[in-house]
């Protein structure tokens, strides 16, 4: 019979497929874990809609899941539930470490240019307050692209949701 | 078709038709950084295309990509806006950009207090995401709003918003390219 803890424990040896210093529980993607009898139930919130890595996700959670001898069943809940608020404390740390800026808190009515424009986000290398936004947009849909003056250093920023 | 299945449908069709023409510009906008910019919206507007279609294959008994890609020209629903090719015509583009995400924030706000709880919070994750593509929308607006060419194309183009049920030309040669490959392997799986 497994146990709750080690579903948790398997699910966070996921790594996250895009940015995979940080797992999916770090990511704070899954939402609830329920056990009964040798039947697995996860309910998923993806990050983003249009996150291509969401099947990868799926179908990682389901080879663990079945790897401690317990039939998975994924549920994908696509509400407003994940925030990068969900982003655990240990995962903050672990993407600035990789040079990922981590997100700033949700605040309520959504992000704003002006906020996006501030010095209130560090350059993961150096901590410098004086960075600038270069393009709201990213590699993933999950990041922006800044730039720090300080150390002249082009860094990522997770996008507040 | 309830109405409120048909209104999904259409706010999908946006979504999927809008997202291929964004995507025209990758590789090819006039800076770099609006290369990033529209491959990100165009690959937001499809995942929100995607995750809408789902919700009304649920209660058409179909999937997402049959309602995407099976259907024939004729039954897509969305607005003459989204179908225009406008590249390589970036003025227009932001004006159409601008016209859209304007109108699609009024449109997800009144979804978002739908009693329909699940669909409720489907708006609310859309509006999180489209709030950037706002911010996008807004700085070019900021930019352009002084520019002839940029007040004759938002003037050109604003009409076309509501006209849905009509095709233009172009919408014809999209859909070509968009549902052959899926139509030169009927049945497969992929």
């Amino acid at each position: 019979m497994v146990t709750e803890q080690q579903v948790w424990d398997a699910l966070a040896e996921i790594p996250d497929p895009e940015i995979p210093v940080i797992s999916l529980v770090d990511l704070g993607v899954i939402r609830s874990v329920d056990v009964s009898r040798d039947q697995v139930r996860v309910e998923f919130t993806p990050t983003f809609l249009g996150c291509p890595a969401l099947e990868v996700m799926r179908d990682a959670m389901e080879k663990q899941i079945s790897a401690l001898g317990a039939e998975p069943e994924i549920r994908v809940i696509s509400d407003d539930s994940w925030s990068t608020d969900r982003i655990t404390a240990e995962g903050r740390e672990k993407l600035r470490a990789s040079g990922f800026a981590p997100p700033a808190p949700r605040e309520t009515g959504g992000p704003k240019l002006v906020q996006l424009q501030s010095n209130a986000f560090r350059c993961p290398y150096c901590g410098s307050h004086d960075t600038g936004l270069e393009n709201i947009f990213g590699p993933t849909p999950c990041r922006s692209v800044r730039y720090c003056r300080s150390c002249r250093q082009p860094f990522e920023q997770f996008k507040t949701i | 078709m309830t109405d409120q299945v048909q209104k999904i449908l259409e706010i999908a069709d946006d979504e999927l038709i809008l997202g291929w023409r964004n995507s025209e510009w990758t590789g090819i906008a006039p800076l770099l950084e609006e290369d990033v910019a529209f491959s990100s919206i165009a690959q937001n507007e499809i995942g929100h295309a995607r995750a809408l279609y789902e919700r009304a294959a649920q209660e058409l008994g179909t999937t997402a990509d049959e309602l995407a890609f099976d259907r024939s020209p004729e039954e897509y629903r969305c607005s003459r806006l989204v179908q225009l090719r406008l590249v390589p015509d970036w003025a227009a583009t932001i004006a159409r950009h601008y016209l859209y995400e304007t109108a699609d924030e009024e449109r997800i706000g009144v979804l978002k207090q739908s009693e329909d709880a699940e669909l409720a919070g489907l708006a609310a994750k859309i509006d999180r995401e489209e709030a950037y593509h706002r911010m996008h929308a807004q700085m070019w607006f900021e930019r352009l709003h002084d520019e002839p060419r940029f007040k004759a194309a938002l003037d050109e183009l604003q009409p076309l918003l509501d006209v849905r049920g009509e095709h233009t030309p172009e919408f014809a040669t999209l859909w070509e390219e968009m549902t052959s490959v899926r139509r030169s392997l009927a049945g497969a799986t992929w």
